[in-house]
Parts: C-alpha cells; sequence; structure tokens
C-alpha cells in the first residue's frame, strides 16, 4: 500500500505534547491549582507512553495512583493550606538561582546520559500476559520486597492513623 | 469487534488495509457508544419519574406524548435554550472543562464492557483497574467543578463528594479483587467466561452487596445524595452551573449509573449469558440479540433497584455515611477478602493454567465444591457480621441509657 496512516506516531506526538505542555504549564502557571491540574495532563501523557510499550497494567495503574490518589490529594492539601479560591502565588522567590543551577545540572546530566547508553531494541514480540508476568513476580522471586514494602505502607498508615487520631478522654472509653 | 474489522476490511476499499479497518471499527464502536449513552438520559429520566411517581403514589409525567414519553425531550430542549451563566469570578478555564470531563469518565466505562459474546471495545487484561483509573476522572471532574465556581457551597459540595467517594472506592476495589481472584483474570470477557455454570451473586452474595453499595456511592444518588443536598448546601459542587453544563453533570450521573448497572451485570450476574442454555453454540446474529437482551434485561434490573432506593430512602448524614464506610464496609470487605482468598486456595486446581500452581487440599470437589465454599465462607461472614453489630448496638444503646440514667435524678416511688 503506498500510504498508510501512522496511528503510532500520531498518538506518540499527541502523547509527547500532553506530557511536555503539561510539565510546562506546572512550572509556569503562577496558580497552584492549575498547577495541580496540568500535573494531571503531564501523567496523563505518560500513562499513555506506557500504552504505547504495550505495558497496559503500568498505564492504569499510573492513572490510578497518580491521577486517582496523588494529585487529589495534592489539591486538597492546596486548598486546605491556601487562600482556597485564589492560591496565586509568584512563580519567583529568593531561590530561584539555586533552582536554576541544579535544573540545569541535571538537565545535562540527563542529557548526558540519554546519549551515552545505547538503547538495545529487541525484536521479539513483547510479553503477551503482562498481569500474569507481574503476579508471579511478585509472589515468586521478588516475594520478599514485596512483603517489606506492604509492611512499610502499612507502618506509614498506622502512624498517619496515629497522628491524626483525636485524643480521647480516660473516661469516654 | 473482529467480524467488524472483517466487514470493513472486505469491503475492498482503496488504502482501506486491516489497520484502517480496525481503527474505523473502533471510532464506529466509540462514536456509538458517546452518543448512545447520553441518550439513554431521555429513557433513564423518563423512567425515574415514573417509578418514584408511581412508588409516591403518583402517576408521573402523562401529558406528553404517549405515557409523557416526551417529557424528557421536552426537560432537554428546555436545557438546551436555558442562559448559559458563568460567575464573573470563576476561574473560566476549569469551570467550562469540569462538566465535560464528568462526562467523559462515565462514558470510559464502557469500553471495557462485553455487551455480547465476542463483542467488547477493549478487551484489556487489565479491565477492572482500567474501571477504578477511570473512576478517578470523575472525582478530579467534581473537584475542579467545586473550586472554579468560587463559591462556597459548591466548594463544599466537592469536598463532600471527594470525602466520600476516596471512602468508599476502598471497599468497591476490594470486591473487584474478590471477583478478580475467584475468576482468576481481570479480563471482563473473561470474568463473564468464568461465571458460565454459576453466576457470581449466589455464590458471593455478601461481596455483591458490598460492591453495589460502594458504586451507588460512587454516582452520588440517593440515599448517598448529600453531596448536593438541597438543605444543606443549595446544590453541591453544580451550584453555580446552568443550562447545558448542568444538563452534562446530570449525563454524567445518570450514565454513571447505566454504567454501575451494567458493570454488576458483568461481574455478578453472568453479563449476556442465559441460565442453562449456552448462546454461544447459536449463529452469530441470534447469540448477539440474545446476549444483548440478556444483558439489558440485568442492567434495567439494577437500574430500577437504584431508583427504588431513591424513592424510599432518607439521605444519609455526613457522619453516618463515613461510619458505615470506614468502621463497617472497610473491614468487611477486608475481612471477606481473607476469607474468600482462603476458599480459592483450598480449591486451587492444579497447573490448568499456564501457571505450576500446588492443588488445593480441596481441589478434586471441583467447582461445584467451590461454589458452596464460597457461599458458606459468605454467609459465615454475615452471620459474624451480624452478631457482631447487633452486639456493639446494643452495647452503644446501654451506654446511652447508663448516661442518661446518671444525669437525670430517678423518680421518687
Amino acid at each position: 500500500m503506498p500510504f498508510e496512516i501512522p496511528f503510532v506516531q500520531i498518538v506518540w506526538w499527541a502523547m509527547t505534547a500532553c506530557a511536555i505542555g503539561g510539565a510546562i504549564g506546572v512550572v509556569s502557571s503562577n496558580n497552584l491549582f492549575h498547577s495541580a491540574l496540568f500535573l494531571v495532563l503531564s501523567l496523563f501523557g505518560v500513562a499513555g507512553y506506557y500504552v504505547l510499550l504495550s505495558a497496559g497494567f503500568l498505564a492504569v495503574v499510573q492513572l490510578m495512583v497518580y491521577i486517582g490518589a496523588i494529585v487529589i490529594l495534592v489539591l486538597f492539601a492546596i486548598m486546605f493550606s491556601r487562600r482556597m479560591m485564589k492560591p496565586t502565588e509568584d512563580e519567583m522567590n529568593r531561590q530561584w538561582l539555586v533552582s536554576v543551577i541544579v535544573a540545569a545540572a541535571l538537565f545535562s546530566w540527563l542529557i548526558v546520559v540519554v546519549n551515552s547508553v545505547s538503547w538495545p531494541v529487541t525484536s521479539a514480540a513483547p510479553t503477551a500476559d503482562t498481569v500474569l508476568q507481574l503476579g508471579l513476580a511478585f509472589l515468586g522471586s521478588y516475594l520478599i520486597p514485596f512483603l517489606v514494602v506492604g509492611v512499610l505502607l502499612s507502618a506509614a498508615l498506622i502512624g498517619a492513623i496515629f497522628l491524626a487520631r483525636e485524643k480521647v478522654e480516660a473516661e469516654e472509653i | 469487534m473482529d467480524w467488524l474489522v472483517d466487514w470493513i476490511a472486505s469491503l475492498q476499499i482503496p488504502y482501506l488495509t486491516e489497520p484502517e479497518a480496525r481503527f474505523l471499527s473502533h471510532l464506529i464502536f466509540a462514536s456509538i457508544i458517546a452518543v448512545a449513552a447520553p441518550g439513554m438520559l431521555i429513557i433513564l429520566t423518563w423512567l425515574e419519574r415514573k417509578i418514584i411517581g408511581r412508588i409516591q403514589n403518583r402517576i408521573g409525567p402523562n401529558r406528553a406524548g404517549p405515557f409523557g414519553l416526551f417529557q424528557a425531550i421536552a426537560d432537554m430542549i428546555k436545557m438546551f435554550t436555558k442562559e448559559d451563566i458563568t460567575p464573573a469570578n470563576a476561574d473560566r478555564v476549569v469551570y467550562n472543562i469540569a462538566p465535560g470531563l464528568a462526562v467523559i469518565s462515565s462514558i470510559l466505562v464502557f469500553a471495557v464492557i462485553p455487551f455480547v459474546p465476542g463483542f467488547i471495545g477493549a478487551d484489556l487484561s487489565v479491565g477492572i483497574l482500567y474501571v477504578v483509573a477511570v473512576g478517578g476522572f470523575g472525582t478530579l471532574a467534581i473537584l475542579m467543578a467545586g473550586w472554579s465556581s468560587n463559591n462556597k457551597y459548591a466548594l463544599l459540595g466537592a469536598f463532600r463528594v471527594v470525602a466520600m467517594l476516596l471512602t468508599y472506592e476502598i471497599p468497591m476495589v476490594m470486591a473487584l479483587i474478590i471477583v478478580t481472584m475467584v475468576a482468576g483474570s481481570m479480563s471482563m470477557a473473561q470474568i463473564v467466561e468464568a461465571q458460565s455454570s454459576m453466576w457470581y451473586i449466589f455464590t458471593m452474595p455478601l461481596v455483591f452487596l458490598i460492591f453495589f453499595l460502594a458504586g451507588v456511592a460512587e454516582t452520588g444518588r440517593s440515599p448517598f445524595d448529600l453531596i448536593e443536598a438541597e438543605s444543606e448546601i443549595i446544590a453541591g459542587f453544580h451550584t453555580e452551573y446552568s443550562g447545558i453544563k448542568f444538563g452534562m453533570f446530570m449525563i454524567g450521573e445518570y450514565v454513571h449509573m447505566l454504567a454501575l448497572a451494567f458493570l454488576s451485570a458483568v461481574l455478578f450476574l453472568g453479563g449476556w449469558q442465559i441460565p442453562f442454555i449456552d448462546i454461544t453454540q447459536f449463529p452469530g446474529l441470534v447469540s448477539a440479540i440474545l446476549g444483548f437482551l440478556s444483558i439489558s434485561l440485568k442492567t434495567f434490573l439494577f437500574v430500577f433497584i437504584m431508583m427504588w432506593f431513591r424513592g424510599t430512602l432518607p439521605r444519609f448524614r455526613i457522619d453516618h455515611l463515613q461510619n458505615i464506610g470506614w468502621k463497617f464496609l472497610v473491614p468487611l470487605s477486608l475481612v471477606l477478602l481473607v476469607a474468600v482468598a482462603f476458599v480459592v486456595r483450598l480449591f486451587a486446581p492444579g497447573s490448568s493454567s499456564a501457571v505450576p500452581v500446588v492443588p488445593g487440599a480441596l481441589s478434586a470437589l471441583g467447582a461445584p465444591g467451590e461454589a458452596v465454599a464460597l457461599l458458606a465462607a459468605n454467609l459465615l461472614v454475615l452471620a459474624g457480621t451480624v452478631s457482631f453489630v447487633s452486639r456493639m448496638a446494643r452495647r452503644s444503646k446501654n451506654r446511652q441509657l447508663r448516661a442518661v440514667a446518671a444525669v437525670e435524678p430517678v423518680p421518687a416511688k
């Protein structure tokens, strides 16, 4: 066929626009709430990359954990801790110079790393049942790290509940 | 989907080969869903008014058209032509995106619903997780609407919604995990296949109850509609919305309700299956029609139950809502998760799947044994819960009585 619609490329460019545009929006918006919403866009773009890489599980978990939970909590935190309706802030503060240096150093370091690695590409088809493989890995060779993460999360949960619970008077018990 | 792809490819249109045909068939499917799901709003609002009318001993709409069927259309026209107001201090962009996002998040669920045998938008291997993930967009939309309206009642409503959704998402996900464990897959099509011998509502009634309660809470409908309690916070997050943008929130709510009914039918009532008849043995079109009739009937059963709720139950108070969520549904779903995991392991067949598994101790009893054991586990947990809750209730009542007795002097004889 002389003409083929490059679906994958179109989706890739759209997702890249989402990810990078969102990231630029996060740092350039002077409204914190808008920054958080741009973060959603950026993370959505990253989830799109996972879909293109046939990593459906990761993509869905990205949506669920980052957009469904973390960004919502970030929005909550903003709304509770700032002047709620107009949380406008100046983007610059006294530490802008340090931030620029750190960001530039990190960026140049990333460029060096990306350029120095010869990204090996295999021609084999992607693994068919990634969920099954993930499950086997979690409950097989990576069982101990999996359990440790579980214990860590439980500890964080219990700690948060302990900090947040109201002081109960002795006689009420 | 494949027959649609084959059909389009067989038309021999120039430049239309297999990948383009696949793209086109998905486009057609997505367009049908995107039009049909909001279009169901007309039927659902009419149905709701009729049913609630009957429950309240009224007739319901009966003037416009036969049986008042055109009432919903008249309402739609009214909503389309109303003035579209944007508050002066609203955050315009976010304010205008929110209603669309609310509709999109509910429609996205239909991508993984197997309507008839072999026909599903995208048979994701992570179908169940996908449903939970797109639900997050709905929360986001409501939060955006509440914040951008620049109205304190809208913001309070949004807070309530998010607090409620975060609470009820936990039992819902637990119920979904249990279904995943028993079916051995997260793909919607395979969950329907796994119910060919026995529907999960019969083997796991308690799990279904948790799922349905949490699901109704997620739709924000009565009795969980305190997010838009008129007597407290005007209309909640959509206080400032008018005209078609308010209509879009309404579409979002009704489509969400429909999606929940479809999900319940797929996960617990065997989807397109008909008891004692294997409809996949019929030729393609017959099995498709039978399957669609079957799943529609089940779906409307759940829709009716939700409308019944709305017609009969009063609204929860916010603290009651949180108590039911955190102190009742979450522990119950955790206990059930452990119990069902135990049963599933006991009856695990040997290496029937791709994974080599040590057979469970009772695997010789097979699927019927597992079904009975699941039902027994559910009923056991239910009995334990009822006795525990009643004991707690009696204790709390006694404590209150003692407190009253301590304050009030005992009347002299």
